[in-house]
């Protein structure tokens, strides 16, 4: 499904993104010189745990982020030939639930309870695509059917209220869906629900990806989810991306000891059953400086001299495989760089 | 307990040798009365569980698995009778919970703890560690200052907490340090039986680990019996010995874990393991999902019949009439499910293809 790599120009590139905020007991550099680039048509899995910085990352390039407290700044994120962290208001706003949709955790939250679902579906129909009446129902009506609502035309004058959680997310992806993005931004839309409504939820995203080809960035703390459904995958530790890797060499061939620790904190449900699980000692970091050093240090069963004094770059270590370590997986030594 | 060891005894143990349960549950039911109209008359009931039976041996752990607002939270709260059961009865530890009057349920309760969800709720914010591990010892037992100050640094060091942390309030702590201050006033007067509620749900992945850990170590050092609810299928397959399925307030299928986890019996069972992800790409891509469709029934109107036959990929004209019990096919083993009763040996043969 993935196209071959680095033959097409990216939709998304991201260099170099800062995000701190300011508190009373001093700042909190939430997200750290994080690059990615998103290519056409792929999936892109963001993993980390909370506070790793993986929806801050998203919200910062979006301009979602209130300021104060938050400062964002960076060398640029380009989509669609603008700067994003340059461009005015208004041009942020044509981009916004226009080309770039996006979904959020809780669709109790992120739907407005005293509109119409239907109401909510055309609103960025009538801000970005000029649609009125009619015309705009109409669209609504595909969408709610795009994303296998049954009876969507009398469901269009339904309130938010009278749609269950998984019903809501539908919904939620139909908003997101409504301007044809080009990409797709999702932040745990699966982790308020329940296990075979996230199956149909996950499902539901392989065949609109099939159908639609837009790229996705898809946010969770879950693994098997990511496993599921990405191409590739980044993982989020202290505010940076310590590995990024195509998802079956990220599963297959771990590079970055947290990377590794977390593949084997978790449990299965097949295969052999470990007597205990494996532990990574500690807890995550609170950055209240930019980190001049490894911030997964600490905790890090590898961590050499070099770990506490200076921040390790991400190096390659395969085809599109990168990881920020300065112990090498392959030699189980000091990296040769 | 050895893992191996275990698993080779239980086939032989169940039903003879197994030793008399700690925890006995028959017939629980725990309806909340609906009330409508301007004489608010009592107009129907949310059966949010509704005839539920179960043993737990004492020094195992069973796993209580199902989807939100199936009744697996009510159910554990019933048990201990934080809410009153509408029927049923109870056993724990050879006295009767259900019938114990208030004074004799007071005396009852240090066998029985609990431990929540959510730490950040069930910390009192304005107490300090020291106070809050200590509040079981000063309503229950007659030990002095020096002497309770003595037993929290003890079960300070149980729980993987440093001494130092006593006079701190809980906004200190992260989550996992929480859920350990709630596991430390559990085990405060040496229950023997803890209902764990979702005790790892609100934490992040890498300190999931650290806690299920601490409770299988507390389990084999105290000879505790945990009743352990989750949505996280792969997590109770790593901690239970036995697990129960339940689906709208009612257990579809009770078996030992690795029967369970290998061949599911009810269809809902299927489908809710074949729904889990497995962090591996390889396994994903080539699996066959069963994708219910629909959402769960509101259980103040569970559909007539089977609770599942409006999702149920397998449901036959029988379904919608009569209501499957929870019935023996194998030696430790129950399923509800009419595949499975006697007159339907031929369709029930058929689903070991599944």
């Amino acid at each position: 499904m993935s196209p071959s790599p680095d033959s097409l120009k990216p939709v998304l590139q991201v260099t170099r993104l800062n995000t701190r905020f300011k508190t009373r007991t001093g700042d909190v550099h939430a997200v750290n010189s994080i690059s990615f680039e998103l290519r056409p048509g792929e999936l892109l899995g963001v993993v980390g745990e909370s506070g790793s910085g993986k929806s801050v990352t998203m919200m910062s390039l979006l301009g979602l982020l209130p300021s104060p407290p938050a400062v964002v700044n960076g060398e640029s994120v380009m989509f669609d030939g603008i700067d994003l962290l340059r461009c005015s208001a208004d041009q942020l706003r044509a981009v916004r639930g226009g080309r770039i949709g996006f979904i959020f955790q809780d669709p109790m939250t992120s739907l407005n309870p005293v509109f119409t679902v239907g109401f909510q579906i055309m609103e960025p129909l009538r801000e970005h695509m000029g649609l009125n009446g009619a015309a705009a129902r109409k669209r609504a009506r595909e969408l709610l059917d795009l994303v296998g609502i049954p009876d969507a035309e009398r469901r269009l004058d339904d309130f938010p209220h009278q749609f269950s959680g998984g019903m809501r997310q539908r919904v939620m992806i139909a908003i997101a869906l409504a301007c044809d993005p080009k990409v797709l931004i999702a932040d745990e839309p699966t982790t308020a629900l329940d296990v075979t409504i996230q199956a149909q939820i996950l499902e539901l995203v392989r065949e609109l990806r099939q159908r639609l080809g837009m790229a996705i960035i898809w946010i969770t703390h879950d693994l098997g989810v990511i496993a599921g459904i990405a191409d590739r995958a980044m993982v989020m530790y202290g505010g940076q991306i310590v590995e990024m890797a195509p998802v079956k060499d990220l599963f297959a061939r771990p590079e970055h000891p947290y990377t590794r620790a977390l593949l084997k904190t978790v449990p299965h449900l097949k295969g052999a059953r470990a007597a205990k699980l494996e532990v990574i000692e500690g807890q995550p970091p609170i950055l209240k400086a930019a980190p001049a050093s490894c911030a997964f240090r600490p905790r890090c069963a590898k961590a050499m001299d070099r770990c506490g004094r200076e921040n390790p770059q991400r190096v390659k270590v395969g085809e599109g495989h990168d990881v920020a370590c300065f112990w090498d997986a392959r030699t189980g030594g000091a990296r040769n760089a | 307990m050895p893992d191996a060891a275990n698993t080779a005894l239980r086939p032989a143990a169940a039903g003879k040798v197994a030793p008399r349960p700690l925890v006995q549950v028959r017939d629980l039911k725990m309806y909340f009365p609906i009330f409508t109209g301007l004489l608010r008359r009592h107009t129907g009931d949310v059966k949010a569980v509704d005839g539920v039976s179960f043993d737990i041996p004492a020094g195992e752990t069973l796993g209580l698995v199902g989807e939100s607002g199936c009744g697996k939270s009510t159910c554990a709260r019933a048990v201990l009778r934080l809410y009153e059961p509408t029927e049923g009865r109870i056993t724990i530890d050879g006295h009767d919970i259900t019938s114990a009057g208030r004074e004799a349920l007071r005396q009852l309760r240090p066998r029985m703890q609990m431990v929540f969800q959510d730490p950040q709720a069930s910390l009192n914010p304005r107490m300090t560690v020291a106070s809050i591990i200590g509040e079981p010892l000063v309503e229950h037992t007659r030990l002095g200052k020096a002497e309770q100050r003595e037993r929290i640094y003890e079960l300070l060091d149980q729980v993987g907490l440093n001494r130092n942390f006593a006079n701190r309030y809980p906004h200190e702590f992260s989550g996992g340090q929480r859920q350990r201050i709630g596991i430390a006033r559990a085990l405060a007067l040496n229950p023997k039986f803890i209902v764990c509620d979702e005790p790892i749900a609100a934490l992040d992945v890498s300190i999931q680990a650290q806690v299920v850990n601490l409770l299988e170590n507390l389990q084999q050092s105290h000879g505790l019996t945990y009743l352990f609810i989750s949505h996280d299928l792969s997590m109770v397959r790593h901690i239970a010995n036995r697990v129960a399925v339940m689906y709208l307030g009612r257990i579809v299928e009770l078996a030992d874990r690795d029967a369970l986890y290998e061949d599911p019996k009810h269809p809902y069972s299927q489908a809710l393991l074949s729904a889990v992800p497995e962090p591996d790409p390889l396994t994903e891509a080539v699996r066959q999902r069963i994708i219910l469709t629909g959402d769960v029934p509101s259980p103040s109107n569970p559909p007539a019949g089977c609770a599942f036959c409006t999702r149920c990929p397998r449901v036959m004209p029988q379904c919608r009439v009569q209501a499957p019990t929870l019935t023996a096919v194998a030696p430790g083993r129950q399923v509800a499910c009419h595949l499975y009763s006697p007159n339907n040996d031929s369709i029930a043969g058929s689903t070991a293809a599944i």
